[in-house]
């Protein structure tokens, strides 16, 4: 006697077992990307040129090129551009930089935590281009109230996923570092930050983005160079070629940042894989 | 170096965990702690190695580790605890660089350790590419690259599929014979329990406290798999455990 005791299955019908499983995994393959930009300026192209695309609602793409390359012919693409890059680039590491210590407190000491996490929960809903006239006041002028707008921006996006990232840090592993009698700095330089940088980068890939944003805000709002500016005189000589050209740099350096951070997360993150 | 458990009691607020416990962990030999889940034997082992602080009771330490052991009460883990982000040398010389040992006498702590635990050919590795056995080897290798007098080992085996924990208790026990180390073996798994312990002892559910002391003298290399007088002893765990963990099963959790 054995355990068998369905009847087999003799005469009746087989067929393959239905697939059902498959999908939800996106993948990016590089070329597509581009196809959709290289796909959409030639359709502007093509429809400026045809006429259906009125010149006085969409400038046409090689227009706005030649534009681009005047400026830079000109020599006015830098004096636009260096400004600029210094004001996002000391703006943006001072964010940055203070919004990584404040934040790496916080999720390291409870005093902090307690004292700082509601303050950050007040700022971070303040549109910081308001408060531009007060940097004005505090900071004069010139280019210091700019880099303290565009650091306020990129502080309280740094501050909230750093200490995010953190608290995510494996406990076992900071136990693990007690365990085998590790000092707190180690602890924390080797264990804690490390463990939370994935969470830091992408969050500084946000803060970046709206270090962009500030600095175009806080240049429209007073200064004689910058792309901002020179966005704001175009625009208020619906200069349209000039202003997309603007647009153009703004989205270049958008997507240059984002290419940073890739790369950044590639050298620092390469154990992930 | 032996250690002493002195009628250790502990509580989670209103949740009593673990009751007197009371018990020598000699020198040179292997204490497994077993008992059913949530009895406490890994809060136990924290306070072994003083991780967390017991409400009641002490640990205390009796004679000088030896001079030369860096990290004299250090874990294995269950999750091994490795950094992803370091190499499988690099997780061992962050600990001995950070004890003041560096260049030619850490290469050559590390190069022994790796070769102790077969790992020579792994130096190199991240900790992703390795398997769940070759993860912990790694882990013990670090344990044992500080010189440990006491190993606390919570559960080292249980997060292996069982051929693989076969093969790293045939290790362990490779390990101990060649040079005997003293240790605490937390586990649920009464096998590995008769296979690695000298002395064996068995909590009940919570609060967790001593229910019996088994010793078997059989030396550890002579014990292999269908050994009658291990498979008695074996049963007999059992026997002592069944009501509690099915008791204990049945209970809810309180977190």
């Amino acid at each position: 006697m054995t355990d068998a005791t369905f009847p087999p299955a003799a005469e009746a019908e087989a067929r393959p077992v239905r697939f059902r499983g498959g999908g939800f995994r996106p993948s990016s393959p590089r070329w597509v990307g581009a196809l959709v930009f290289v796909v959409l300026i030639a359709f502007l192209e093509w429809g400026t040129r045809a006429g259906f695309i009125s010149n006085l609602t969409m400038p046409r793409p090689s227009d706005v090129f030649a534009t681009l390359v005047d400026l830079a012919r000109s020599g006015m693409l830098w004096t636009h551009l260096v400004p600029s890059l210094t004001r996002l680039l000391v703006g943006g590491a001072i964010g940055a930089f203070v919004g990584i210590a404040v934040g790496v407190m916080i999720g390291l000491f409870s005093v902090v935590r307690a004292g700082l996490v509601p303050l950050v929960a007040a700022l971070f809903p303040i549109p910081k281009i308001a408060l531009l006239p007060l940097f004005v006041i505090w900071f004069g002028i010139d280019e210091a109230s700019k880099y303290a707008l565009i650091a306020f921006g990129t502080f309280t996006p740094t501050v909230v996923a750093t200490y995010g990232a953190v608290d995510n840090v494996d406990r076992t592993l900071i136990r693990m570092g007690q365990s085998f009698s590790l000092s707190w700095s180690t602890i924390v330089l080797r264990i804690v930050l490390p463990g939370a940088m994935p969470g830091i980068l992408s969050g500084l890939r946000v803060s970046l983005a709206i270090a962009i944003i500030l600095l175009v805000a806080a240049e429209m709002l007073g200064a004689e160079y910058g792309i901002g500016a020179y966005i704001l005189q175009a625009g208020s000589l619906y200069d349209l070629e000039r202003l997309f050209a603007g647009v153009a740099i703004l989205s270049l350096l958008g997507v240059l940042m984002s290419g940073t951070i890739g790369v950044i997360e590639k050298r620092l993150l390469g154990w992930r894989a | 170096m032996d250690l002493r458990l002195e009628s250790i009691s502990h509580r989670y607020d209103d949740v009593e965990v673990l009751r007197d416990i009371s018990l020598d962990i000699p020198a040179g030999r292997i204490v497994c702690i077993v008992g059913p889940s949530g009895c406490g034997k890994s809060t136990l082992l924290r306070f072994i190695g003083g991780l967390e602080r017991p409400t009641e009771g002490q640990v205390v330490q009796i004679g000088a580790p030896p001079a030369d052991s860096i990290n004299p009460l250090t874990y294995v883990f269950q999750d091994f605890a490795l950094l992803p982000w370091r190499s499988v040398e690099g997780n061992i010389s962050l600990i001995l660089s950070d004890h003041g040992i560096r260049g030619r006498k850490a290469e050559s702590i590390i190069a022994d350790v790796l070769a102790r635990t077969k790992l020579s050919e792994f130096r190199k590795a991240w900790p992703r590419q390795l398997s769940g056995g070759m993860k912990q080897r790694v882990a013990i290798a670090r344990a044992l690259a500080v010189n440990p007098a006491v190993l606390l080992m919570d559960e080292p085996l249980s997060a292996l599929d069982s051929q693989t924990r076969e093969l790293l208790m045939d290790d362990l026990i490779a390990l101990w014979t060649r040079q005997p180390f003293t240790a605490v073996y937390v586990t649920h798994n009464l096998a590995e329990a008769v296979r690695l312990g000298h002395r064996i002892v068995v909590l009940s559910r919570r609060p967790g406290a001593v229910n019996e002391i088994v010793e078997i003298d059989m030396p550890l290399a002579d014990r292999d798999l269908a050994n009658p007088e291990l498979d008695a002893k074996q049963k007999h765990l059992w026997h002592l455990m069944r009501a509690e963990a099915e008791a204990a099963d049945k209970e809810l959790v309180h977190d």
